[in-house]
C-alpha cells in the first residue's frame, strides 16, 4: 500500500490535461507548460499553522505543498531565511514600512535557487536519475553543483561562458562538470532541451521543471509566516524567467485557499534590468505578448534571460493583483546594491540591486503608496557578482602602522576621547 | 507553393513528413488548407477561438507572426512557414 501523496498529478497550465508525475514538462496537446497539481481538499484537512510551527525551521515545514512523494532527501536544511525589518531603507525610499526577505544567506549556496534545487533533486532521486543537470545564469549552477555533491549525484551545469568569476568558481569547486557555452542564456537553454531528450538526464529546469518551480513557493510561505501569518500588502520580485514571481503569487493564493492566512488584498510587482526587460516592456505596453530580447546587455547577468518561459504568467500575476513592472539602468543597480548594504547591512548581488532600484521607482511613482508596507525579495549574495562593484565603492585609505599618520587621516572625522 | 515546416511532435498528423506544401495568400488561409489535408492539425495550432495557441510559435521566413499580422500575415509563393513549439527557459 503506497503512502498517501498530497501531490496528485502534473497538469497543463493552458488546457488542464492531466499527466503522470514523470520527468516531463510540456503538454503533448498544446505545448503548454506542465505544473504540479495537488489534492488541496486532503491538504486542507491536515495543514494548520500549529503543524507548520511544530516543524524544523526549513523550507520543508510546508511539506504538503511541495511535489515529492516521500520525504526530501536533498536540501533538507534549505530555507527559512531571515525576514528583516528595514527601517532605515524604508526612510531612504520614502515608504512607511519595508521588509527584506533575505535569501542572500540561503543555505547552502547563498541564493534562492537552493529552494528549487532541493525539490528537483529530491524528485530526481525518486524518479531514479543518476545524472542531474541545468541551464543556468549562475546561481542555479552553484546550487545544483553543491546539492548534487552532497547527494552523491553526478552533475553537469551549462552556463553562458561570460559569467562572473564568483559564480563560475562557485560551481567548479564542488567537482561538477561546468560547460561554458559561447552564447546568451537562451541558447544554453535550447541546447539543454536537446541534451535532455538525448541523454536521459534530470535537467532541473527543463524536464524536471514542474517540480523545480514549486520550490519557489516556500519563499512566499515563509514571508507570510514570518509576518505573523499575514500576507504583505506589496511584494517586489525580480524577474529572469518570471517563475519566482508567479510562484510567490501561487503561494499567497494557496495559503488563503487553505485558510492558513486570512484573505487580504495583496499586490505583486516585478523588477527587471533595462538591458534585458522583455517582461517589463510588454507590461508597460499593455500587452501580454513578450518580445524576446536577442542580445541581453546588463550587469545583472543573473536576470539576462531574453526569452522568459514564464513571462506571460508573470504579467498575468501582476495584472491580477494590481501590480506594476519596472526596470532600471546599470548605474541604478549599483546604487541599489550600495543603498541596501549601507542601510540594512545586507550585501546583495546585482539582481538585488535591481529589486531595490525598481522598488524606489515604484514608490516614487505611487505604484506602491507611501503609507503602505512592502517586502523586497533579495535573491542572491553580493560576493558572487563582485565585478559589478569594481571601482564603484571606493578604496581603502592606506597608511603605515603609525598613530600619527592615523590621527592625521581622521582628524576631520572623529573627536578624540576626552 | 509556400513550404510549411512541421515540428516533430506534430509529424504523426502529417504522415511523418517534416515539410509539406500548402497554398494560401495569408497564414490563416494556409492553416485552413493544412487542416483540410491533415485532419486534426488545426486544433493543435489554433484554439477554440481560432487564435494561435500561446505556446506555438509560427515564423514566416524567420519572422514571428505575432509581430507581423498574426493569421493575416501575407505569405508569398517562395516563403517558408515554420511551426515551432515554444521552448523558453530559466
Amino acid at each position: 500500500m503506497s503512502k498517501k501523496s498530497w501531490f496528485s498529478n502534473l497538469k497543463c497550465r493552458e488546457c488542464g490535461r492531466l499527466y503522470e508525475k514523470e520527468a516531463i514538462h510540456i503538454c503533448e496537446f498544446d505545448f503548454g507548460p506542465l505544473e504540479a497539481a495537488y489534492d488541496y481538499d486532503a491538504i486542507r484537512k491536515v495543514l494548520t499553522r500549529k503543524l507548520i510551527e511544530s516543524r524544523p525551521q526549513t523550507m520543508w515545514r510546508y511539506r504538503e505543498l511541495l511535489p515529492i512523494d516521500g520525504e526530501p532527501t536533498v536540501g533538507t536544511q534549505v530555507g527559512f531565511t531571515p525576514l528583516v525589518k528595514a527601517d532605515r531603507l524604508a526612510k531612504a525610499l520614502g515608504i512607511r514600512e519595508l521588509w527584506i526577505k533575505n535569501d542572500s544567506v540561503n543555505y547552502p549556496t547563498l541564493s534562492f535557487k537552493d529552494r528549487v534545487v532541493s525539490v528537483a533533486l529530491s524528485r530526481a532521486r525518486e524518479l531514479g536519475f543518476k545524472v542531474v543537470a541545468c541551464a543556468s545564469t549562475g546561481n542555479l549552477a552553484n546550487s545544483v553543483a553543491a546539492n548534487a555533491a552532497n547527494a552523491g549525484l553526478k552533475s553537469y551545469v551549462l552556463i553562458p561562458s561570460n559569467l562572473e568569476q564568483g559564480k563560475v568558481l562557485g560551481s567548479l569547486v564542488y567537482g561538477t562538470n561546468v560547460i561554458g557555452i559561447r552564447g546568451p542564456y537562451d541558447q544554453v537553454n535550447r541546447l539543454c532541451s536537446e541534451i535532455a531528450g538525448k541523454y536521459g538526464w534530470g535537467f532541473v529546469n527543463v524536464n524536471l521543471r514542474p517540480y523545480y518551480a514549486e520550490g519557489s513557493k516556500t519563499m512566499g510561505f515563509e514571508i507570510a509566516e514570518q509576518l505573523g501569518w499575514q500576507l504583505p500588502r506589496h511584494t517586489v520580485v525580480c524577474m529572469a524567467s518570471g517563475s519566482l514571481l508567479t510562484k510567490i503569487h501561487k503561494s499567497y493564493k494557496e495559503f488563503i485557499d487553505l485558510g492558513i492566512v486570512e484573505k487580504s488584498n495583496f499586490t505583486i510587482h516585478g523588477a527587471q534590468a533595462s538591458g534585458c526587460s522583455p517582461i517589463s516592456t510588454a507590461f508597460k505596453h499593455g500587452t501580454d505578448i513578450v518580445k524576446p530580447v536577442q542580445n541581453p546587455d546588463t550587469i545583472a547577468k543573473s536576470l539576462a534571460i531574453g526569452t522568459p518561459a514564464d513571462g506571460y504568467y508573470a504579467i498575468r500575476s501582476m495584472r491580477e493583483t494590481g501590480g506594476s513592472s519596472e526596470d532600471c539602468t546599470d548605474e541604478e543597480i549599483v546604487e541599489g546594491i550600495k543603498l541596501l548594504a549601507e542601510t540594512t547591512g545586507i550585501f546583495a548581488e546585482t539582481a538585488g540591486g535591481v529589486t531595490v532600484a525598481c522598488a524606489r521607482k515604484l514608490i516614487a511613482t505611487g505604484k506602491i503608496p507611501k503609507n503602505e508596507s512592502a517586502v523586497l525579495c533579495i535573491t542572491g549574495h553580493g560576493l558572487k557578482t563582485q565585478e559589478a562593484l569594481a571601482g564603484k565603492v571606493g578604496e581603502p585609505r592606506v597608511i603605515g602602522p603609525s598613530l600619527r599618520e592615523f590621527e592625521a587621516l581622521v582628524a576631520d572625522e572623529v573627536a578624540l576621547k576626552s | 507553393m509556400p513550404t510549411i515546416r512541421i515540428p516533430t511532435p506534430l509529424r504523426k498528423l502529417t504522415n511523418n513528413q517534416e515539410e509539406v506544401v500548402a497554398s494560401g495568400a495569408t497564414l490563416g488561409a494556409i492553416l485552413e488548407e493544412l487542416n483540410a489535408t491533415y485532419p486534426g492539425l488545426g486544433e493543435r495550432i489554433l484554439d477554440e477561438q481560432g487564435t494561435i495557441r500561446r505556446f506555438v510559435n509560427i515564423f514566416v521566413n524567420d519572422e514571428d507572426v505575432r509581430f507581423l499580422q498574426e493569421k493575416e500575415t501575407p505569405v508569398k509563393e517562395a516563403d517558408v512557414v515554420s511551426i515551432v513549439p515554444a521552448i523558453a527557459g530559466g
